[in-house]
């Protein structure tokens, strides 16, 4: 469906992107994870055709987006990061002018107007100017407006920048019924939760470069411990965590407000041997959990750095 | 067909739901060039003018210099109060007086000898505002003709004039300076003018003449402005609402290249950009919207003008219309370079509002362009605007017909063209 190659995008000594490539296939959804400066909106950008990568190549079922009215642009659509509406027009006027620009008038351009209104939950509101609309109906307006001409592929540039919860779950919703619809989704995002909810596979860009293009599942292996168990102690004061790393299992271990997190590989044979040696030793707790590292611990091994502070 | 539409019907609809911006960009020309319309001469072309504030300082107390105040009083153009020097310098200084005129000590008795033998001349003092050059001729002007009326009058009629002449006499007769020759002209003028005054006073006494003289200006003026048409009066609120019917277009030219530079920093312009539009129908529809919002505001104007002042288009409609539609697509394209040449929003606002001002002033819509030196009023066959207001006048008051309009139309569509081409050369598509 999408295939993405070697992408590459400098602005004179300023490397944006270099050598990005992914595929998306039909009903994928693409995360493409980075903090803010990464290289997302770049690489987006150069999918959408509205920029000329310096090498590498965008292909959409096989076809290059050779000019600005190549009818391969009508394959995409794209939910631009700043809100992409006019304010003093209605909903309706404003959908109503975006399916223009794909041809479409009269009765299919109702009907699309109807659908995608309806698909995102502002039919009640479609007479009403953009401007009384709050941040999350208008992200909801704008997902809306990039569907019209129903494209396969949808390019979606952190479409939930500034909402509140309910409307991003709102969104969230929209963005899983068009999924199951087979569309493919191409999601930039710096919310971890976000790609791990709604992603099938995620790229990690980090200052223009791919660093990791895998599933969930994929990433996690890259990191040396894919769970942390956690162990209340009844006894913290006078316990030492690096005795815990005798043991084959344990990757890491540290005390952290008289809770030991003990860092393992696999966790079913890990955790009973972890436990035995506790009772072995004369160490009691009352309570124990276990946790799986989230994209953020896999961003903070992959890059050194946090992504929420980069 | 139907993103082209589409795009300059989303224009139009902009526009007008800012229905406080419409009324207000209506409002403020109307406005401005009903007050200037007024002030250059309302519908008659004879709205009276403010006269020039004079102050007149008599040292000399002679028939003479009550005579030239009297004189100056009389004319329409100015305001004359009588005053002392040091309240007449400080009244200057501060502006409330643009000229007073100090009459020295004897000038009435110099100023007559001087008139026949041009000796001793007395010097009237001027004291003037300078930031008032062009009322300071003016004054001159009247006050050359008052010296010359009140000295001559006096002089063949007034009984000092009589004493003077005689002195003159005296003068001519003892002046080694003089020759022999030009002593029995004087003498003899001298010796006519005391026959002169003698018969008018005979003829005073018995009722038979009445007593008039002096020298007068040899001439009358009969003054005709030049219109459309016999007995048709200039209007000047055709001119007033030509000039700010360009200037408050221009400035919607430049809020249309703004309104561009401002768009391709948003979400909106990727929108369009990701669309399957080309780049000439971007921008072409962009001039389309602007020049027909230019033309809107051309008719309510020219609406407005023609219902309430009276101001009718006296020469070719058609060339008026060819007019209006040439300088509205020239205001499009002068927007889009706007766009086209700016960096910032904040940096392009400013050097363009400057460029509009000049081409503004330059193209005569503030004042008429024969006040400019005469290199800089060739320089305006440069500016688009300057064929603008010689097309619209030349239409609306002048009267002529429409093959008067075809060389301001052909000359702002070539600068339609200039226009539309750099901003397309120049125009950065980059979205980042």
């Amino acid at each position: 469906m999408l295939e993405v190659k070697h992408l590459t995008k400098n602005y004179g000594k300023l490397i944006a992107v270099t050598g990005v490539s992914f595929r998306a296939d039909r009903g994928e959804t693409i995360g493409l994870l980075g903090p803010n400066g990464a290289g997302k909106t770049t690489t987006v950008s150069m999918i959408a055709g509205l920029l000329s990568p310096d090498s590498g190549e965008v292909l959409i079922e096989g076809k290059q987006v050779k000019s600005d009215t190549d009818p391969v642009k009508l394959k995409i659509g794209l939910v631009p990061q700043d809100m992409a509406l006019y304010d003093k027009l209605s909903a309706r006027d404003n959908l109503t002018f975006f399916a223009a620009l794909y041809s479409l008038a009269g009765a299919k351009a109702k009907q699309a107007i109807d659908d995608v209104l309806n698909l995102v939950g502002l039919s009640d509101r479609a007479g009403d100017k953009v401007e009384t609309f709050s941040g999350g109906m208008k992200r909801r307006l704008n997902l809306a407006a990039a569907l019209l001409h129903d494209p396969q592929i949808l390019l979606l540039d952190e479409p939930t920048v500034g909402v509140d919860p309910q409307s991003r779950n709102a969104i969230f919703d929209n963005l899983e019924a068009l999924k199951k619809r087979g569309k493919t989704l191409i999601y930039t995002t710096h919310y971890m939760e976000e790609a791990e909810r709604l992603c099938d596979r995620i790229v990690i860009i980090d200052h223009g470069r791919m660093i990791a293009n895998d599933t969930l599942q994929g990433l996690h292996k890259l990191l040396p411990v894919t769970n942390v168990i956690a162990i209340d102690l009844d006894h913290a004061d006078s316990f030492k965590p690096e005795q815990m790393l005798a043991l084959p299992e344990v990757k890491s271990a540290e005390l952290v407000q008289g809770t030991l997190r003990v860092g393992v590989h696999d966790l079913p044979r890990g955790a009973p041997g972890v436990l035995r040696w506790l009772a072995e030793n004369g160490h009691s707790y009352h309570h124990v959990s276990s946790e799986q590292p989230d994209l953020e611990t896999v961003f903070l091994t992959l890059t050194g750095r946090s992504l929420r502070d980069s | 067909m139907i993103p082209f539409l589409a795009l300059v019907r989303k224009d139009l609809k902009l526009f007008f739901n800012d229905r406080k911006a419409v009324i207000v960009g209506l409002l403020v020309p109307i406005v401005l060039a009903s007050f200037f319309g007024y002030m250059f001469g309302g519908q008659s072309g004879k709205t009276e003018t403010s006269k020039v504030p004079v102050l007149a300082i008599d040292l000399d107390g002679s028939d003479i210099s009550r005579g030239l105040i009297t004189q100056l009083g009389s004319d329409k153009n100015l305001d004359v109060k009588p005053s002392t020097l040091d309240a007449a310098r400080e009244a200057v200084r501060k502006g409330k007086a643009t000229v007073a005129i100090v009459i020295p000590k004897d000038f009435g008795k110099d100023a007559g000898h001087a008139l026949f033998t041009g000796e001793d001349k007395p010097e009237l003092g001027v004291l003037y505002d300078p930031s008032h050059n062009v009322e300071l001729g003016m004054v001159r002007g009247i006050l050359s003709g008052a010296v010359m009326q009140t000295v001559s009058k006096e002089m063949f009629t007034g009984k000092g004039g009589r004493e003077m002449v005689n002195e003159s006499l005296a003068q001519v007769e003892n002046n080694p300076r003089i020759s022999t020759e030009d002593r029995k002209a004087l003498r003899h003028l001298l010796n006519g003018v005391n026959e002169l005054n003698e018969q008018r006073e005979r003829e005073g006494e018995s009722g038979q003449g009445t007593i008039t003289g002096g020298l007068t200006m040899p001439y009358d003026t009969r003054e005709q402005a030049i219109t459309s048409g016999q007995d048709i009066e200039y209007n000047g609120y055709a001119h007033a609402f030509a000039g700010m019917g360009v200037q408050f277009i221009l400035f919607m030219g430049l809020d249309v290249g703004i309104a561009l530079l401002t768009l391709r920093q948003s979400g909106l312009w990727q929108r369009l950009r990701a669309a399957p539009l080309s780049r000439t129908m971007l921008l072409g529809s962009r001039t389309v919207s602007a020049s027909l919002i230019a033309g809107f505001i051309l008719l309510v104007l020219f609406g407005f003008a023609r219902v309430v002042f009276g101001v009718h288009i006296l020469g070719s409609f058609a060339g008026f219309v060819g007019v209006c539609a040439a300088f509205s697509l020239m205001t499009a394209a002068f927007g889009l370079m706007v766009a086209a040449l700016g960096e910032t929003v904040e940096a392009t606002r400013g050097y363009s509002i400057m460029a509009t001002l000049i081409m503004v002033m330059l193209g005569g819509a503030w004042v008429p362009t024969f006040v400019f030196p005469a290199w800089l009023r060739k320089l305006t066959v440069v500016v688009p605007t300057r064929w603008a207001m010689d097309g619209l006048d030349a239409m609306i008051w002048r009267g002529l017909g429409f093959s008067s309009a075809l060389a301001p139309i052909a000359v702002l569509l070539l600068f339609t063209l200039l226009f539309g081409v750099l901003a397309v050369m120049r125009f950065r598509w980059r979205t980042e």
